[in-house]
């Protein structure tokens, strides 16, 4: 299949996620793939907060808007939108965040009242990959899951002291995810993401091997449109991937859409698979969204954001260009220099039209 | 064996993401190992290139092979 071309797509698409930097969100990659097909119509981004980076980045986003956090409910996601199509058509939206997903999921049909497509998968789908849910919903359908529980009180980790190896991972229901040594550092962990996430905590065994990411576009039924596989080379002390390389792995790319086929996952996502020293895949988490290296497929020829718009617009895509195993990223921080003026129009109007 | 290897001696293994760096020698038997060559035959070949006696050859060449084997490069 050829490179994807939307140089004569003549829409809006709206992007979300437009922070940058130790902890960056997969917008600005996503807009500069969009942009790296040729795409010539406007971009709207989408943002919660005026110190998301890429909001003061020139040639990325024409028009920026602020939103309501997704937990202030359908209501006002709705109000605010009608408020930005007054100013501006929106004929793709594509999320990338967790957390706001699920409003854009359940709004689908209210969206499309309004013009607006999507590429996501249904609510059933984007349930069942709970990192809550992983460990029942998977290993019956032969695909391994590290050994984990879920803990609704920091007592339950003291129950569990004759079982578990430590070191062992404790997660944050949505975000986050820390290595604990001991009990007393799992307790620590368990407080803390409580109070930022809420319960349950998932622990989770430690299976030493190889770790791998990769990046996916779903059909909806069970195929992947496209899937880049990377090895992460430079990780930051946050546990985030700054730097990785495409791999070209047969077993892991199999065992990537055998769980693709179980969840018949449509849109985007990110899996997260470590190769154990057994020889055993064992999958980590799935994120419901592009993540931030996502760039990287399009660098490797396999440009995932230009095809969800594509597929979002109805477009019939059997599937992707062939990547480029050996396709390397290393994330670069750069300062921006703006004007306080921007950061003016951002925080009182809640929007930024260049 | 599906290693990348380029001229300089960097390879890639395209199936874990691993890179390494071999030396001159290494490189050596390396393409010869890809071009299909049997342990006889590479042996006479660095006899030929660095000089070296043909038991001096073999054991280097069992040493190397033996940590390939060990970094999942190589196949019995």
């Amino acid at each position: 299949m050829n490179k994807l071309d939307l140089s004569k797509l003549d829409i809006t698409i709206a992007v979300t996620g437009l922070k940058t930097g130790d902890n960056p969100q997969p917008g600005v990659p996503v807009i500069r793939s969009i942009r790296a097909a040729g795409f010539k119509g406007k971009i709207v981004g989408l943002v919660y907060d005026a110190m998301e980076s890429g909001i003061y980045l020139k040639g990325l986003a024409d028009e920026v808007y602020q939103m309501p956090y997704p937990s202030t409910g359908a209501d006002s996601f709705l109000a605010r939108l009608d408020y930005i199509l007054s100013r501006t058509k929106i004929h793709v939206a594509i999320p990338t965040l967790d957390s706001e997903i699920p409003i854009y999921i359940r709004l689908e049909k209210e969206l499309m009242q309004r013009g607006i497509k999507t590429f996501l998968p249904t609510e059933e789908q984007f349930n069942l990959r709970d990192k809550i849910k992983l460990a029942q919903f998977f290993p019956p359908l032969g695909i391994d899951i590290p050994k984990t529980h879920l803990l609704q009180s920091a007592d339950d980790i003291y129950k569990l002291k004759d079982e578990l190896e430590f070191p062992v991972i404790v997660k944050g229901r949505l975000y986050e995810a820390y290595k604990a040594l001991n009990l007393f550092e799992a307790q620590k962990h368990f407080f803390d993401l409580q109070a930022k996430w809420g319960l349950p905590i998932i622990l989770q065994e430690i299976i030493p091997g190889d770790e791998f990411n990769v990046v996916i576009v779903g059909d909806g039924k069970g195929k992947c449109l496209g899937m880049v596989p990377q090895r992460k080379l430079v990780i930051t002390d946050k546990g985030k991937g700054f730097g990785g390389v495409v791999v070209k792995n047969p077993g892991l790319e199999s065992y990537a859409q055998r769980v693709i086929e179980a969840l018949s996952w449509r849109g985007p996502c990110e899996l997260e698979i470590i190769k154990g020293e057994d020889g055993v895949f064992y999958l980590i988490e799935i994120n419901p969204r592009f993540p931030a290296w996502v760039r990287l497929a399009e660098g490797c020829g396999q440009n995932q954001p230009a095809a969800t718009v594509l597929l979002a617009m109805g477009e019939k895509l059997d599937s992707l260009p062939l990547f480029k195993p050996g396709t390397l990223f290393i994330r670069h921080a750069e300062d921006i220099i703006s004007d306080i003026a921007l950061l003016g129009d951002i925080s009182v109007n809640g929007e930024l039209v260049r | 064996m599906t290693l990348a290897v380029n001229k300089n001696g960097f390879i890639f293994d395209p199936e874990n993401g691993i890179s390494y760096t071999v030396n001159e020698t290494g490189l050596f038997v390396l393409q010869k190992l890809q071009a299909g060559l049997q342990n006889g035959e590479i042996i006479t070949s660095l006899c030929a290139e660095f000089e070296v006696e043909p038991e001096q050859a073999r054991s280097d060449l069992e040493h190397f092979a033996a940590m390939l084997k060990a970094l999942n490069l190589a196949e019995d």
